[in-house]
């Protein structure tokens, strides 16, 4: 049986009672929403992206505790990677949550989610943030689009 | 005599009396363990569970009837038209109609609503006219009307709640004007769980000339309905929240409204008589049914119903009633709870929200204890908006429910402030 300890870790817990990064970016050039229908998750992510590097970043909006505190512990672990390592670590982050990563050691704090895997229904909820980031990031135009 | 829900006292509860365990051997699904807990089934607004009865009588339709309906002279196409066109008066019976033809096949709630708003709204609406619905409508009870409006350039008003979440009766007389065309309003809310006063806001539309359709979807399972004291102009409702199978529910419209609308879609059944010049329409209900239909999905229903007059209405609206007034004092009891739809008349819907949960939060830890609810918005964004908050746990009862479950699903929620403080 699945153990909700291992899904709300102490980690999860802080990060969404206390989100970091939780504001509006104010000289971002980069950002993208996400929203997640079936439990009404929104997020929008800000990103500093400079000589193929995320500067900075942050984000705004409101969700479960999942889905918030991915948002959070997201923004933390990837400011001054460079986009090619961001796309590996999302990469790599989304084979935890969906069970399919061999192992998990290199992603440092992103391990705290690797419970999500045994709620299947969660998934969409640490990921949303992601999917912003990815969008946001595939956003080629270099001024801030969206207010 | 059915009581006004608000009017039952304690001692009108029947709880104790009710044999809800009876009941309980009825309904197979609910004997089993989820997450190594026993099921505690409170998700009845999304879809009901179906009582053996239902599921034999769909089995023994396809083990011993299934033919295709009013077009073979052989014995079996005779035995499925008449089980088929037996359940439309089980139907009728069950609402209250006039007469069997007023009741029309379609897929469920959704269907029945588009049918209206895409025969009678087509040919009734026009530029500059209004449609009048209400804060607390489901989406498919929103759309499909917004949908009309934009083709025919009409305007979608909506009659506002206050914040118990009942319908302020005086916005929505003022919105009834001479451009009104329709009025669309729910019987009972999804969300809310709120009771309307159906019959008096079809009086205030009718005072003015103008059409009611009534979402009856969270009604059927919960109230006794009587379309004729209703004097509503078209009733909907679905089979999968009245213990019959999914994908089958019945529009019930006036017949001489009906008879002025044109078809919904053409094909098989729906016709007279067919030439490449000119083809004649078929009599109600048929005008309305072009293909082959569910007939295994009225045959369900028929035995749903049947199922529920052996029950009683009287007996389960008592019943619920106080399941309902219990729930709501549990609930409102636990710290960090705060309940959302709070009319003096409910059936079925307790709506809360949790100060450090997020409803999905609460919905997954009521999942490990063997709850299942629902979270999220309940197909009722705007009305989410109008409570200023993005989701709600819900839980919904049914005949089947018990106070032992009740306190399952408080012992839940307070799980959920061990996590979440
Ligand atoms: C009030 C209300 N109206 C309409 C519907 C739509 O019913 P269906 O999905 O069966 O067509 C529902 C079901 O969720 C409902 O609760």
């Amino acid at each position: 049986m699945s153990d909700l300890r291992d899904l709300y870790q102490e980690t999860i817990l802080d990060h969404n009672k206390r989100p970091r990064n939780f504001k509006k970016l104010e000289n971002a050039n980069r950002s993208a929403d996400g929203y997640n229908p079936l439990c009404g998750d929104k997020v929008k992510v800000y990103l500093r992206v400079e000589d193929g590097r995320v500067q900075d970043l942050s984000f705004e909006g409101s969700g479960c505790a999942i889905s918030k505190a991915s948002a959070s512990v997201m923004t933390e672990s990837l400011k001054g990677k460079s986009v090619e390592e961001v796309e590996s670590i999302f990469k790599r982050f989304r084979d935890l949550v969906m069970g399919k990563a061999e192992e998990a050691d290199d992603l440092g704090k992103l391990v705290v989610f690797s419970g999500v895997c045994e709620f299947p229904t969660r998934v969409k909820c640490a990921t949303l943030a992601w999917h912003a980031l990815q969008a946001a990031l595939q956003d080629t135009k270099e001024a801030v689009s969206t207010e | 005599m059915v009581k006004a829900l608000h009017e039952l006292k304690t001692a009108d509860y029947r709880v104790d009396a009710f044999d809800v365990a009876r009941i309980r051997r009825d309904f197979p699904i609910l004997h089993q363990r989820v997450h190594g807990k026993p099921l505690v089934y409170l998700d009845n607004a999304a879809t009901t569970q179906k009582p053996q009865a239902v599921i034999d009588a769909v089995g023994r339709y396809y083990s011993t009837d299934n033919a295709n309906v009013h077009r073979g002279v052989h014995l079996l196409s005779q035995r499925a038209t008449d089980a088929y066109e037996g359940a439309r008066v089980t139907v009728q019976n069950f609402i209250n109609a006039a007469e069997s033809c007023e009741v029309i096949y379609v897929r469920g709630t959704t269907e029945a609503i588009n049918l209206v708003a895409q025969t009678y709204g087509r040919k009734s609406v026009g530029a500059g006219d209004e449609i009048v619905i209400t804060a607390m409508d489901h989406h498919s009870n929103i759309v499909p009307w917004q949908m009309l409006c934009d083709e025919k350039g009409a305007k979608l008003r909506v009659a506002p709640i206050n914040d118990a979440g009942e319908l302020l009766l005086d916005e929505y007389e003022r919105l009834l004007t001479p451009k009104t065309k329709l009025v669309a309003i729910p019987h009972v809310s999804n969300a809310l769980g709120t009771v309307n006063p159906v019959k008096r806001l079809v009086e205030l539309a009718h005072a003015r000339g103008v059409p009611v359709l009534v979402d009856g979807a969270q009604a059927a399972p919960h109230l006794k309905i009587d379309v004729q004291d209703l004097n509503c102009d078209f009733y909907a409702f679905s089979s999968h929240k009245v213990f019959g199978p999914t994908g089958f529910g019945v529009l019930y419209g006036k017949k001489a409204l009906l008879e002025k609308m044109p078809p919904y879609q053409g094909g098989g059944d729906m016709i007279l008589s067919v030439s490449f010049e000119k083809t004649v329409y078929n009599a109600l209900p048929y005008k309305f049914e072009a293909g082959t239909p569910h007939i295994a999905g009225a045959v369900g229903l028929a035995q749903a119903i049947h199922y529920l007059l052996g029950v009683g209405f009287d007996a389960i609206m008592g019943y619920e009633a106080g399941l309902l007034a219990y729930a709501t004092e549990t609930i409102a009891a636990l710290p960090g709870v705060k309940i959302i739809g709070t009319a003096k008349e409910k059936a079925g819907v307790i709506s809360f929200v949790m100060d450090n949960a997020h409803a999905h939060d609460v919905g997954t830890i009521l999942d490990q204890e063997g709850v299942a609810i629902r979270t999220g918005h309940h197909c009722a964004m705007p009305l989410m908006k109008r409570f200023g908050v993005p989701a709600t746990a819900r839980a919904s009862l049914a005949l089947y429910n018990t106070k032992e479950e009740i306190d399952t699903l408080a012992a839940a929620i307070l799980k959920v402030r061990e996590v979440f403080g």
